[in-house]
């Protein structure tokens, strides 16, 4: 008798998922007022590979007894959230989705308790965690229990984080306390026109500060990838979104336990790259992309940036050599010459710690001549945030290799990933200058402009490689064509790389 | 080493060395220093090239073959050009622009003087025809390699140039230029010259007001009109009366003279594909000329240039009629573009029998040595896109640049390489590739091979045109003319229509690559901790979007072959499917194709080049592709009160202010870009809000120029 009503219970809940799901799609039209999003469920669908879904928590229903939530009309099975595993490319991924056509998504108890138990599942296993946002917020009608909920949530995205990585992509509004879930994890993703993320919306805002202001403007896509640096990227749909999570999947570990993947390539590891050697503009004042060069030397020309709209002056993004993941920082001299200021430096050392704590490997291309003088960035504390990159590159322990392009100038020339903050292997192209600064200054200063002829001087002995080759600064100078070559090989035996800092509870990055 | 040479014995050897080496033997590559030198003394120790891109590096390599050391100049940002680095020496004449570099006679001069060079090779265009350059040239003891001054003035003048050529008994077109009394005149002069004629005002430019007779009546009412729009619009009574060429066919001849009064003609070339009157697709011989027309042709030709004392390798260009009646045109005094196809069927090189001339050496071949040998053909690659009034110039650094010269009998010859930059300030040209075969069906054949394994990524290029050219069923005929390109697509080059065979071909090749990439994207190197799950799938439901159209594809997995359906039929598809080569074999149902993938992201976008034209699709899933329908249209630009630049380039004049009101069709600005102007008009009627440039700025393409309100 048991196991029938067992069977019973089973496919009542079948046939009631069965029914919410076309509901869902009738659903759609209201949902979505034409904006193109879709349900959870299909989101979950185009996300993961086909039939690898395994769901949990599907009869899960929400507690609340207030204001009429009790009555049957208001509970629906698996409430607001739908939460599972399932394979990327083979791979495993725990999965949550918010469903905002159950109360606009928003948060109750039993969804916060859901998706906390797939994170748990998820940093046991030792797998990333996936959040797919479209929530209102907090459940009013539950009061303290939903805000209960945020915070669980909360604590177990810093305690996975470094562990398992963790990827929210926004697909709809995201206010109040839930913006510090996204926050948290590794990466944010956010999908145009549809995802909004803010602490207090536009009404807030304009009876607060008395600021007009759209919800576009506030905390759309185009301000967070763009203006804030909240978010890493935006998708132009749910479907671009979700095909190119899938993508970005793929070069990522499982988890902190796991090395870096490597794809089949078919791109050969000794493939010279003849452009190189006249990607370096003759006179040192002219800007090129450094994109470009990242391009020629990656496998298959693939390079999935992160931030490319968010100071540009710093290019972050994952690529492969040789089919591993690396991860690829470079100063971009088509972009404020390729300085370093506040946002580039704190851009650029999420993404080296983000590398160290999932053992991928950092390649770093460096044309840099200088940090950014003046007062809007002394006053905004360049100090503070420039010191944040030089701590993420000092405290990685993965295999560091470095290509000094053309320009390495004074402090900057340390931050970037130099051989004395641990550098595996650092290269200098013949067009390197290493220097304290550019010639002018410097001559500057050493002869109060006197002598006429002391620039060339300096030109001379410092606008070349040489003498941090000579010291042993940088391993090698290298034909710019034979970078890749040199990379592939680095990395093979950097592979078995082990290196440890002295015991700590943990560090204290100057935040 | 020279006065080694004297002695009977050493004069002896020196010439049956001399023999050996110009019959193509390689004596100077494997002998030693001192041969080296020897042979250098023959010709030249030091040359000079006076140009950049393709034509220089051509240029240095016969200096190379021949034992000549070589100097090139640059401008500054070609200073890591190929030409500069494959020459012995090389320096920077000046800025970019070419009249401060390139035409910058003094700095040449100059460098000519300090690097001690003895001769100086123009090449085709700059300095090429420039008599004051030859003569400067002269007046510092440095040979010229092309003809002497009074060669490059006479044949400079048109008028001159024609007035030679009449009384060198060369053909030339038939006219009569003044005041013509009355129709009946206009009659007579017209029968003269033989029907058809063209009749037109004399101070009208170019075509403006020409009438074309065919017969006595039409000569009368084309007399009326051009006599009263000439007295009416310039004052002026005189009417031209001038033989009328239908379907002209542009045929030239090359001819190569010494100083010694010996002259050649080397057959011809048929130079007829032409867009805005350059030339695209050239070959030889033509299949047009029968061997009395083409005597005929090359006896006036060396006539010619006997007639003005022509020494060095020379063109004459003729006009064809359909009933091959061929007039002169006028004659260019340097080396062609496209004289690899001469060069391809008679065997010589051109450029190595232009420096022994300009040395001094008689012609070492008789009319009777010169042979037609086989066809070549040569396309004129571009970085331009051809589906804007058959090319527009197009900039950029070329990200991936392959050439095909892995098949067989073929020859590029080119000027630049991975990474190099096509810049506004020269010609767009990418390369020339010239195909060669035992007849015109095999050139054209090989064409096609090397057009597909051509590599070209980061700029624009025309190699969708060509290949449409050369497989158009009136050219492969040989029914062309200058116009043919006009006629042929009448509405402007729209790429290549795919046939259904082919556009089912295209659909599965890209099915099977998008499923090739999917199951890749599975496989890990290395044992993982959690093992990755393996996909037993086999068969995968597509929906390939293709230009309006949306194409369910089924693929299946078949071994190592895809089987795949489209529109109800099955085709199998085979590769090796190496994702990272820029060229793929596919072979599709038996038939061979090299296709090239030269985009994809994670969005199902692919562009493929398929048969030389670009194709963009997306493949999605099935699922995906019916859930896409839920995704919003995004609004694209209101492009009628925008104007963008369609193509980089400087910006000459802008005539409008904001605030100005425009009507449909008025000009706005005028965008130059590589010697050529164009105006840019208003879309619709309406008030100028704001205008982003400036006359003398730098415009890159789609760069917002004016906005309309």
């Amino acid at each position: 008798k048991e196991q029938k009503d067992f069977v019973r219970k089973v496919s009542a809940g079948c046939r009631i998922s069965f029914f919410l799901s076309f509901a869902a799609v009738k659903y759609r039209d209201w949902l979505s007022c034409g904006r193109g999003k879709l349900t959870a469920r299909e989101r979950i669908l185009l996300l993961l590979d086909p039939d690898s879904f395994d769901e949990y928590d599907m009869f899960v229903e929400h507690r609340c007894s207030d204001f009429g939530m009790d009555s049957n009309k208001n509970k629906y099975p698996g409430d607001s959230v739908v939460t599972g595993r399932g394979r990327i490319n083979g791979r495993l991924a725990y999965v949550f989705s918010q469903d905002f056509t159950v109360f606009g998504g928003s948060l109750s108890g039993a969804h916060a308790q859901k998706i906390c138990k797939v994170m748990d599942q998820a940093a046991m296993v030792g797998a990333p965690v996936i959040g797919l946002n479209d929530s209102g917020g907090a459940r009013i009608q539950e009061g303290v229990e939903s805000l209960a909920g945020y915070a669980d949530i909360f604590l177990r995205n810093v305690l996975c984080s470094g562990v398992v990585p963790q990827i929210s992509l926004i697909m709809g509004p995201c206010a109040g306390g839930a913006v510090y879930s996204p926050a948290l994890t590794d990466f944010t993703f956010m999908v145009k026109d549809t995802s909004y993320l803010f602490i207090t919306g536009p009404d807030v805002v304009k009876s607060v500060t008395n600021e007009d202001v759209t919800q576009e403007q506030l905390g759309g896509a185009k301000t967070h990838t763009a203006v804030s640096g909240v978010a890493h990227r935006a998708f132009e749909n749910d479907i671009d979104a979700l095909l190119n999570l899938r993508e970005f999947f793929n070069y990522l570990p499982l988890s902190n336990r796991d090395p870096a993947p490597v794809c089949e390539c078919h791109d050969p590891s000794d493939r010279l790259v003849p452009e190189l050697d006249t990607v370096v503009p003759v006179e040192s004042t002219k800007a090129y992309d450094m994109l470009d060069i990242i391009h020629s030397i990656a496998d298959e020309r693939e390079f999935f940036e992160i931030m490319p709209s968010y100071a540009r002056n710093i290019v972050v993004g994952f690529a492969r050599m040789n089919g591993r993941t690396v991860g690829i920082v470079g100063n971009q001299p088509k972009v404020a010459s390729g300085c370093l200021d506040i946002n580039s430096s704190v851009k650029g050392a999420r993404f080296v710690r983000f590398c160290d704590a999932f053992n991928i490997p950092l390649i770093t291309f460096v044309d840099v001549p200088g940090f950014l003088p003046g007062t809007a960035q002394e006053y905004g504390g360049i100090i503070r945030h420039g010191a944040k990159l030089l701590f993420a590159f000092a405290e990685a322990t993965v295999p560091k290799i470095t290509i000094i392009t053309r320009k390495a100038y004074g402090g900057a020339y340390d931050v970037m990933s130099s051989k004395h903050l641990r550098g595996d292997a650092n290269y200098a192209w013949p067009t390197a200058e290493v220097a304290v600064m550019g010639a002018k200054g410097a001559v500057q200063i050493i002869f109060r402009g006197k002598e006429a002829n002391a620039e060339a001087e300096y030109v001379d002995k410092f606008a070349n490689p040489f003498p941090a080759a000579m010291r042993g600064f940088v391993d090698d100078i290298i034909q710019p064509s034979t970078t890749r070559v040199r990379i592939c090989h680095d990395l093979d035996v950097l592979a078995s790389k082990t290196q440890s800092s002295p015991w700590k509870k943990h560090a204290n990055i100057p935040l | 080493c020279y006065p080694l040479l004297k002695g009977t014995v050493a004069v002896l050897k020196w010439r049956r060395k001399e023999r050996m080496f110009l019959e193509g033997e390689k004596i100077a590559c494997r002998s030693s220093q001192d041969s080296y030198c020897f042979f250098s003394r023959q010709t030249f120790e030091k040359l000079l090239i006076a140009n950049r891109g393709e034509i220089a590096c051509r240029v240095i390599k016969t200096c190379k073959k021949m034992g000549i050391r070589t100097v090139a100049i640059h401008s500054d940002v070609d200073a890591n050009a190929v030409h500069v680095k494959m020459a012995d020496e090389a320096v920077c004449v000046g800025p970019a622009p070419t009249s401060k570099s390139y035409l910058n006679m003094d700095a040449i001069m100059e460098v000519i003087k300090k690097t001690r060079a003895q001769a100086v090779h123009p090449g085709y265009g700059f300095l090429s025809e420039n008599k004051e350059f030859a003569r400067r040239l002269a007046s510092e003891g440095v040979t010229f390699i092309g003809p002497d001054t009074h060669a490059i003035q006479a044949m400079g003048d048109k008028i001159e140039s024609k007035l030679l050529a009449k009384n060198a008994k060369v053909n030339t077109i038939p006219g009569f230029d003044g005041v013509v009394k009355d129709a009946d005149e206009a009659v007579r002069i017209a029968r003269e010259i033989g029907y058809p004629v063209m009749i037109k005002a004399s101070a009208g430019g170019g075509g403006k007001g020409m009438r074309i007779a065919w017969d006595d009546e039409e000569t009368r009412e084309g007399f009326r009109f051009s006599s009263q729009e000439a007295a009416s619009s310039f004052g002026d009574d005189r009417l031209l009366i001038e033989k009328f060429i239908d379907n002209p066919r542009h045929i030239e001849i090359q001819v190569l003279a010494d100083k010694h009064g010996n002259a050649l003609w080397l057959n011809e070339r048929e130079c007829s594909i032409q867009r805005r009157n350059q030339k695209v697709v050239e070959e030889a011989p033509s299949t047009f000329l029968d061997p009395e027309t083409r005597r005929a042709m090359g006896e006036q030709a060396v006539a010619l240039a006997k007639a003005v004392k022509y020494s060095s390798a020379g063109t004459v260009e003729f006009l064809v009629d359909s009933s091959k009646n061929f007039y002169f045109l006028e004659m260019n005094t340097r080396l062609q573009v496209e004289h690899p196809v001469t060069e391809c069927i008679t065997g010589l090189d051109l450029v190595q029998e232009m420096i022994r001339v300009a040395k001094g050496y008689p012609l070492r071949h008789k009319q009777t040595d010169i042979p037609i040998n086989g066809w070549a053909v040569e396309c004129r690659v571009y970085a331009e896109d051809p589906y804007k009034s058959f090319g527009l110039p197009s900039i950029g650094k070329l990200s991936q640049y392959q050439e095909p010269l892995h098949v067989p009998s073929v020859r590029v010859d080119s000027g630049i390489q991975q990474g190099s930059d096509i810049s506004i300030y020269y010609d767009p040209m990418i390369s020339k590739l010239i195909t060669y075969g035992s007849n015109r069906a095999e050139a054209l054949k090989r064409m096609e091979e090397a057009l597909d394994n051509y590599v070209i990524r980061g700029v624009a290029h025309n190699i969708s045109l060509l290949r449409e050219v050369i497989v158009h069923p009136r050219f492969v005929q040989g029914d062309i003319s200058t116009k043919f390109l006009p006629e042929v697509y009448p509405d402007g080059f729209k790429g290549h229509k795919l046939t259904d065979l082919e556009r089912r071909e295209l659909l599965a090749t890209a099915a099977s690559l998008y499923v090739a990439e999917q199951l890749r994207s599975q496989r890990f190197l290395g044992t993982a901790r959690i093992p990755v799950a393996k996909s037993k799938r086999s068969s995968w439901e597509l929906s390939v979007r293709l230009g309006d159209g949306i194409y369910p594809v089924a693929v299946s997995k078949d071994g190592s072959s895809f089987s795949v359906e489209v529109d109800g039929m099955k085709l199998n598809v085979t590769s090796e499917w190496n994702l990272a080569s820029p060229l793929l074999s596919v072979t599709v149902d038996g038939t061979q194709r090299t296709i090239q993938r030269l985009s994809r992201n994670a969005s199902g976008d692919t562009n493929i080049q398929f048969l030389g034209t670009v194709y963009k699709l997306q493949i999605l899933t099935k699922v995906a592709a019916e859930l896409s329908k839920y995704m919003p249209e995004k609004a694209a630009e209101d492009t009628s009160s925008i104007l963008r630049s369609p193509m980089p380039g400087a910006v000459v004049a802008v005539s409008v202010n904001p605030g100005d009101t425009v009507s449909e069709g008025q000009e706005i600005c005028v965008i130059e870009a590589m010697k050529m102007q164009n105006s840019m008009i208003a879309a619709k009627t309406g008030k100028v809000k704001a205008v982003h440039c400036k006359a003398g700025d730098t415009v890159g393409e789609g760069d917002l120029l004016v906005e309309l309100e």
